[in-house]
């Protein structure tokens, strides 16, 4: 009986894994020139999983009838909240790819495959509700990861982004593994409910504090705040473009939202020893994302700079420590990853004549001129970046602060908000290039229907169009934050 | 107006335009812009006509929870009502000075002064503080294109610093905002404003708002983004800065600073009234020594919004009355001397007040108008800005009569820099023989600065029609400063009737 509940429970992670097991075969013998089989085999995997989480989230399922395998894993609506994203944002990253390895002609079948597996390992890190199924989860994401960095093998850039995230990414999850152990030996428990109970007894203890403070820092290495951020610039701007879409939207949405759970429901009573850390890393995050971006010309490189400051933002939310700061921090995320998948869809249609991706604000300069469609999209999506209303970005970062003024945190409020600024600087020169400079007509490339109806989707999604979905995007990530079984 | 939804229907009117402009060739897409507006001016003409003096406090409300957080909340009140009749009066003229000067893309220019308008009428009609802020901050981006893609030739400089400066002053009224709603557990306008914030608090929260509304309005000394932004700007641009986007600061004062923190203003009383003087005098004084027309009347305008600063803190009806209409006649008179300014630059494409000289002899019909709007700017009796100069400075004068005294040397400045412009430009000998062969105003020119001056002589002669409406909500007003009101340095004995035997034992020296 509870075999076949937790295997309901566990029922889209398992149409995910057995479906890229299926394909692996397919891949393994049928070869590449499945390839385009396979993306649209996984794309409905993941369209199936999606289809299976969503009433999960509208119901808002929560209690103890959504624990799977004795506590290992928990179906809960926010779990289920980030699976929608991660599903989506996955999707979007096949959908994109194609052309753009086509034309180098790397187009192999294991990329589908892979994202697949790394969606899977997401899905089980944002339900994971002991330190063990985090750890396995983060790992299958990881090395999937890793593999699709380096994914275009006869690129030096690539091979070396690849690596580089790959002894980075060893590095924190030993500090993560590290601090888990410690938290294990302290607490008693590698369970969530376990360590809750047990920083809930009394003062913590110095060997906890340990733990906790490597767990976040692990963590805080995979959704790249500061300072664990230095692998994120290198890593974007080498790997291949479909990647870096993924890489800066799904794995983002899994570690916030594990790094929400980690915090707000295994140490959720001790907030006041977290908190600090992560202000000061969603301080300099933002602070940080917005210096680093000013003299970047690759535009791939800006854009990991200002995921670190969207992270930032993010941290905010989480720092109000409450279940409305959660709810905001899930109400961002949406955004984020709807805007980053915008840029990046966009980014990809930057094509010259012979179909090669153009990366520098020199190639886009005066893109009003010649491809105004491609040149307004932009132009939403960074005022949208930048936090200006009517955009749907301003409206992240308000319930962001909006939860963070409700928590008292108004000086941390502040300052974030004043950050912000130096951030607008680099988006408005996204918009000073395409709109002001004279025209390079340097972008030829034919159109691409799957990559425009991406792009047109995210900007209507962020136009203030998208406030219209404001009540229900809240109402979804309220019972999503209500769901996790908070301490006290 | 039964349930007619005139408010939403005057921001879908150019909102649609804009759209339409985004897709239309320089033609139709003027032709769209010109009806679009002129729609939205005979709407804001029957809004006018059906606003029911004397009653109700907010009239012509909408209310739909389309959103979460916030609601989308319209309704105005009388001082909202002349700031949305000021920019539907403004926006055709504007779109009508870009006539023939923008040649390259017309389309998406017409697209972004309609956006513009949307949302400066939305400014003026927003219930919803958090919708205020939306409309208030979205005006940016607009302006950002609108300098950085037509403006002159340090427009991109200039665009980085009005977004960024004027970015940076508002940000911190967002929290503000957020602390308020949280407190009050209410976004919606009326309800904040009779809300009696804890006197702590208003303390910062005042200073979260004036950072904001200083920068918007501006206040030396966060005024330096404003030259630049008009000097680079195109001529319509310039107008609609100095004629509406300025007013969006008075409008914050008027709507949140004061009636929501009033303790705070009037602890803050000094600060406003010193920065108020100092930039009478300071920038009166910068605009007797520029080179360039349109710097000279972007100091002016620093200058006239000091007035107007200094008005809305005097804490009385004439200052709050007097600091409205100086927000009107300046719209009306500095977006007029912008036109005259762009009148004389389409022809010889320079600002450079030494490259004219005696345009009175070969276009006498500029020379005249742009003489009254001169006048108006000085403050001539019969022209609005002696109304408005008047009223405030009384209002001044009963608070502080050394902040009047000081402010009341600005006038004399004002005509010293209004007259030494004028003469430079229109009198003299004709020393620039291409200047001296300019055509005079053309049919359209005259379409545009006619009804302006018209406008500004109304308001001068009886400005009882623009006075009446707001009447009602000054008084509300300042029954709500009664509270912290200052104590006045000029203590006036009104009503006394003291015996003048007596009088002249105790004062007879006098």
């Amino acid at each position: 009986m509870e075999l076949s509940n937790s295997l309901g429970l566990v029922l889209p992670e398992l149409i995910l894994s057995l479906s890229g097991l299926v394909m692996l075969l397919f891949a393994a013998w049928g070869g590449d020139r499945l390839s385009s089989a396979i993306s649209i085999a996984c794309c409905v995997a993941l369209g199936a999983a999606f289809a299976l989480v969503a009433p999960s989230v509208c119901a808002g399922a929560s209690g103890p009838d959504t624990i799977a395998f004795f506590g290992q894993f928990r179906a809960d609506a926010y779990a289920g909240m980030a699976k929608l994203m991660i599903y989506a944002a996955s999707g979007a990253a096949l959908i994109v790819a194609p052309r753009y390895f086509e034309r180098l002609g790397e187009m192999r079948a294991e990329y589908p495959v892979l994202v697949l597996f790394a969606a899977l390992g997401m899905s089980i890190m944002v339900s994971a509700s002991d330190l063990l199924t985090l750890y396995i989860g983060l790992e299958l994401n990881s090395l999937s990861a890793y593999v699709l960095a380096s994914f275009l093998r006869t690129n030096e850039k690539s091979a070396e982004a690849g690596l580089k995230y790959f002894v980075l990414g060893a590095l924190a999850s030993g500090i993560l593994l590290f601090g888990m152990s410690l938290t294990y030996g302290f607490t008693g428990g590698t369970s969530f409910a376990a360590i809750q109970a047990a920083a809930a007894a009394g003062e913590m203890s110095t060997g906890m504090l340990f733990g906790l403070i490597f767990v976040l820092a692990g963590l805080a290495f995979k959704i790249s705040a500061v300072p664990f951020h230095m692998w994120t610039p290198d890593v974007y701007e080498g790997a291949p473009t479909p990647v870096t879409a993924f890489f800066a939207s799904a794995p983002k949405v899994a570690a916030v939202v594990l790094l929400g759970r980690v915090a707000v429901e295994a140490f959720g009573t001790q907030a006041d020893a977290w908190r600090q850390v992560v202000i000061f890393a969603a301080l300099a995050s933002i602070v940080v994302g917005a210096l680093g971006a000013i003299g970047q010309q690759n535009l791939k490189r800006l854009l990991a700079y200002s995921s670190i400051n969207n992270v930032g933002f993010l941290l905010i939310g989480l720092a109000a420590a409450t279940q409305a700061g959660l709810a905001a921090m899930l109400v961002y995320l949406a955004i984020y990853v709807v805007m980053t998948i915008g840029s990046f869809a966009a980014l990809l249609l930057l094509r010259d004549a012979e179909g090669n991706q153009l990366e520098t604000f020199a190639d886009i300069a005066g893109l009003s001129t010649t491809r105004p469609a491609l040149a307004w999209c932009l132009l939403l999506i960074m005022f949208s970046l930048a936090g200006i209303p009517p955009l749907m970005g301003f409206w992240g970062k308000l319930v962001v602060f909006w939860a963070a003024v409700e928590a008292n945190l108004l000086a941390l409020a502040v300052l974030g908000m004043a950050a912000s600024v130096i951030g607008a600087f680099y988006y408005l020169k996204f918009v000073k290039v395409m709109f002001f400079d004279e025209a390079a007509d340097r972008v030829k490339g034919e159109a691409d229907t799957a990559n425009w109806a991406l792009l047109a989707i995210c900007a209507v999604l962020i136009s203030p169009i998208g406030y219209l979905l404001t009540g229900w995007l809240v109402s979804i990530a309220n019972t999503a934050a209500g769901s996790l079984p908070l301490a006290g | 107006m039964g349930g007619f939804p005139i408010l939403s229907a005057m921001l879908l009117v150019p909102l649609a335009g804009a759209i339409a402009c985004l897709f239309s060739e320089a033609k139709t897409a003027r032709v769209i812009a010109l009806a679009a507006t002129l729609i939205d001016l005979a709407l804001g003409i029957v809004l006018w006509m059906n606003f029911d003096v004397g009653g109700a406090q907010w009239q012509f409300t909408e209310r739909a929870a389309l959103f979460a957080g916030f609601d989308y909340a319209l309704g105005i009140d009388g001082i909202a009502l002349m700031l949305i009749m000021l920019s539907v009066f403004l926006m055709p003229v504007c779109i009508g000075a870009s006539w023939t000067s923008i040649t390259k893309r017309v389309g998406e220019y017409m697209a972004a002064f309609l956006l513009m308008e949307v949302l400066m009428i939305g400014v003026f009609a927003a219930q919803d503080i958090l919708l205020f802020y939306i409309f208030f901050e979205a005006g940016l981006i607009p302006m950002y294109l609108i300098i950085g893609i037509w403006g002159g030739d340090n427009r991109i400089y200039a665009s980085y610093k009005f977004f960024l400066y004027t970015l940076l002053g508002s940000v911190v009224m967002l929290i503000a905002m957020l602390w308020m709603v949280i407190e009050a557990g209410t976004s919606s306008v009326p309800a904040l404003m009779v809300y009696d914030f804890p006197p702590e608090a208003q303390t910062w929260l005042w200073l979260a708002f004036f950072a904001s509304f200083a920068v918007k309005m501006p206040m030396w000394p966060v005024h330096t983004w404003l030259p630049d932004a008009h000097v680079q700007a195109p001529t319509a641009g310039s107008v609609i800065l100095a004629g509406v986007l300025l007013k969006l600061g008075g409008y914050g004062m008027i709507r949140f600073s004061l009636p929501m923190f009033p303790e705070a203003s009037a602890q803050f009383m000094w600060l406003v009234l010193g920065l108020s003087m100092v930039a009478v005098v300071v920038t009166s004084l910068i605009a007797l020594v520029q080179h360039d027309m349109k710097k000279l009347i972007a100091y002016s305008s620093v200058a006239h919004m000091g007035i107007v600063t200094a008005g809305l803190f005097a804490f009385n009806t004439q200052g709050l009355e007097g600091a409205m209409v100086m927000m009107l006649s300046h719209g009306l008179v500095s977006g007029a001397l912008f036109l005259c300014v762009g009148v004389i630059y389409d022809r010889l494409h320079t600002r450079e007040i030494s490259r004219y000289g005696g345009l009175a002899i070969n276009m006498p019909a500029y020379a005249t108008i742009f003489l009254f709007f001169t006048m108006a700017s000085i403050g001539l009796p019969g022209t609005s800005g002696f109304v408005a100069e008047f009223l405030s400075l009384a209002g001044v004068y009963q608070i502080s009569s050394w902040a009047a005294f000081v402010c009341t040397t600005g006038i004399i400045l004002g005509a010293a820099y209004m007259l030494y412009l004028y003469r430079r430009v229109a009198f003299g000998a004709q020393v620039n023989e291409d200047a001296a062969a300019m055509p005079d105003l053309s049919t359209r020119e005259y379409l545009l600065l006619v009804p302006i001056a018209l406008a500004a002589l109304w308001m001068g002669v009886y400005p009882e029609s623009f006075l009446a409406p707001m009447r009602q909500d000054i008084a509300v007003l300042d029954a709500r400063l009664s509270r912290a009101a200052p104590e006045s340095d000029a203590h006036f004995m009104m009503g006394e009737g003291t015996p003048a035997a007596e009088a002249h034992a105790e004062g007879g020296g006098h």
